[in-house]
């Protein structure tokens, strides 16, 4: 279990929004890390703090297959994405950079941002004492997951780990 | 219980049935990496540890989205492209031959029944020739290159139906426009989208490409056309039993059918900034127009710009409004330059540029300022694509886009 400040995000958070075309060419995702959502919120990328949580309406991480979202998501320390739906790409690029995503309906219409949530992996989200439940992801994906990523679960597969 | 065509081109390639949810590994034919993603992909297939690439020559690398560079250290991804070409003994190498949507099927490499993949979302563009393909991010396709498969669930499918003659001024945009606004951004996540009917039979392949293109923005995995005669023309392979076999079964089961009239449909337009945000032209009116961009894996093909052609011949584009031409391959840009298209776009007005990704990734030249309009042919309207936030972008058909040209305003 582990306790994290929720940022609040809407529908349809696409990935231009998460990191624009203009920043994906830089050298390494540190850098991209400033310009994380800044067509949308232009402050969140320096306020969010490691652990903090997003939680997002239906289709999050929509549009293109730049895996840079997902990994400057990760990069900026964000634990864990809970939203109502995924984008198809977006959600197996997360899951082989290690980020954890988890789906859940009713979680984002009822919390505000700033609120605390306590999240168990697998078991469920509690936030202002409301319990919301929460599933486990399919066997391989939390295989890749559990590796640490695609990258250390190939690096295994080819001896190196 | 049949089979669905995407149930089909999966199960051919693993060698058994499958159905919608199975998780299968499949062997893939074609991997198409574009220049943004080179770097990231080496760089992951070097920390995996890898020391070949299982299947050099289905591997197609296609500089595009930044091409002419425009930004310092743009080149770089294409020396890490080449360098790597060389390393591991990679042949297919496209350095300003277009866009990698129109090259993966043009060049010859996609064939009816492929899997393909590529570390763009738009990869699901080869579903015009009945080919199983999709986009991936640059790690999994470091895993392909490494081991030659991947992953995949096999996806329920929408069958989309359209029967009837299309209005004179819409053409296959206007009708893949009005699906994903009927569908929503997220209406097809997951799933195959098969698209059939007498009017998607009369239509072009370059026709249907603008469709299984744009079937992505509905969330889709694939927007697949059974391959036919004009699919094997184009790909220039025999229409023989092996391509006949290529189709759904009639008892196949749909996660949802959708039925449409052809004489139904209007041009619409995708208003800012979400591309489901779909209007019939005629309630738009009035809305001053800064620039229009013809061009990208959507709508740069011949027929696209020989339909703006047509509308703009003998005329002129409004005097403030930029209108930027961009075929998508070299192919089509000396077709237009051959059959007169690219002189009366140039009699026009139109500033046409070097074939590729131009300004529909916001890489090109083009890009606009807070305030202003563009209507676009492309695939995205999303906030900041092709300039600030604060721009303005519709997406249009070529037609449309051309009309809007010349009066200055929606």
């Amino acid at each position: 279990m582990f306790e994290a400040k929720i940022w609040k995000l809407g529908d349809d958070i696409d990935t231009d929004i998460i990191l624009p075309t203009e920043y994906l060419a830089m050298k390494s995702v540190e850098d991209m890390k400033p310009y994380a959502f800044s067509p949308l919120r232009d402050d969140l990328a320096k306020n969010i703090k490691p652990g903090d949580i997003i939680v997002a309406g239906y289709n999050f991480g929509c549009g293109s297959s730049r895996e840079q979202a997902p990994e400057v998501v990760k990069a900026l320390g964000v634990s864990c994405i809970v939203a109502k739906s995924y984008a198809r790409i977006f959600f197996r690029n997360a899951i082989n950079n290690g980020l954890l995503l988890i789906e859940q309906p009713d979680l984002f219409d009822e919390v505000a941002e700033g609120d605390i949530a306590k999240v168990t992996p697998g078991q469920e989200i509690v936030v202002n004492n409301k319990s919301y439940p929460i599933a486990s992801l399919p066997e391989n994906l939390m295989d890749i997951l559990n590796a640490g990523g695609l990258v250390k679960a190939m690096r295994h597969k080819n001896g190196l780990e | 219980m049949g089979h669905t065509l995407v149930e089909k081109i999966i199960g051919n390639k693993v060698g058994h049935e499958v159905r919608p949810g199975d998780i299968v590994t499949v062997p893939v034919d074609w991997c198409m990496i574009d220049d943004i993603m080179v770097p990231f992909a080496v760089q992951k297939f070097e920390e995996m540890g890898f020391s070949k690439v299982a299947n050099p020559d289905s591997v197609v690398l296609i500089y595009d989205h930044f091409l002419p560079a425009t930004q310092v250290d743009d080149t770089r991804h294409f020396r890490v492209g080449d360098e790597f070409a060389k390393k591991y003994g990679i042949k297919n190498v496209h350095r300003t031959d277009g866009i990698c949507h129109q090259l993966m099927t043009e060049a010859g490499y996609v064939k009816p029944g492929d899997i393909a993949f590529g570390t763009d979302s738009h990869t699901v563009t080869y579903g015009c020739v009945g080919a199983f393909s999709t986009g991936i991010g640059y790690t999994e396709m470091a895993g392909i290159l490494g081991t030659g498969e991947l992953w995949i669930r096999v996806p329920e499918t929408i069958k989309i139906e359209i029967d009837g003659t299309l209005p004179g001024d819409v053409t296959s945009k206007d009708i893949i426009l009005r699906i994903i606004g009927d569908l929503t951004a997220s209406g097809a996540t997951y799933q195959s989208i098969e698209f059939t009917g007498s009017t998607i039979e009369s239509m072009s392949v370059a026709s249907r490409m603008t469709m299984s293109n744009m079937s992505v923005e509905a969330g889709a995995k694939c927007g697949l056309f059974v391959p036919d005669e004009k699919t094997c023309d184009y790909c220039k392979i025999p229409y023989d039993a092996s391509v006949k076999a290529l189709r759904p079964d009639d008892d196949a089961k749909y996660s949802r059918v959708i039925r449409y009239r052809a004489e139904d449909m209007v041009p619409v337009m995708a208003c800012p900034s979400l591309v489901d945000n779909i209007k019939p032209v005629s309630q738009l009116s009035g809305t001053k127009v800064d620039q229009v961009f013809l061009g990208s894996c959507t709508n740069g093909r011949l027929e696209d710009l020989r339909a703006a052609a047509i509308i703009l011949k003998d005329k002129h584009v409004a005097e403030y409004v930029k209108m930027i031409v961009t075929p998508a391959s070299r192919k089509i840009y000396r077709e237009a330059l051959h059959d007169g298209t690219l002189e009366i776009l140039s009699n026009a007005g139109c500033i046409i540029t070097t074939p590729g990704c131009g300004l529909c990734c916001g890489r090109g030249g083009g890009i606009l300022s807070d305030g202003e309009v563009v209507v676009a042919t492309n695939n995205r309207n999303f906030l900041g694509r092709m300039g600030t936030s604060k721009v303005q972008i519709y997406l249009a058909s070529p037609v449309t886009a051309a009309k809007v040209a010349i009066a200055g305003h929606i």
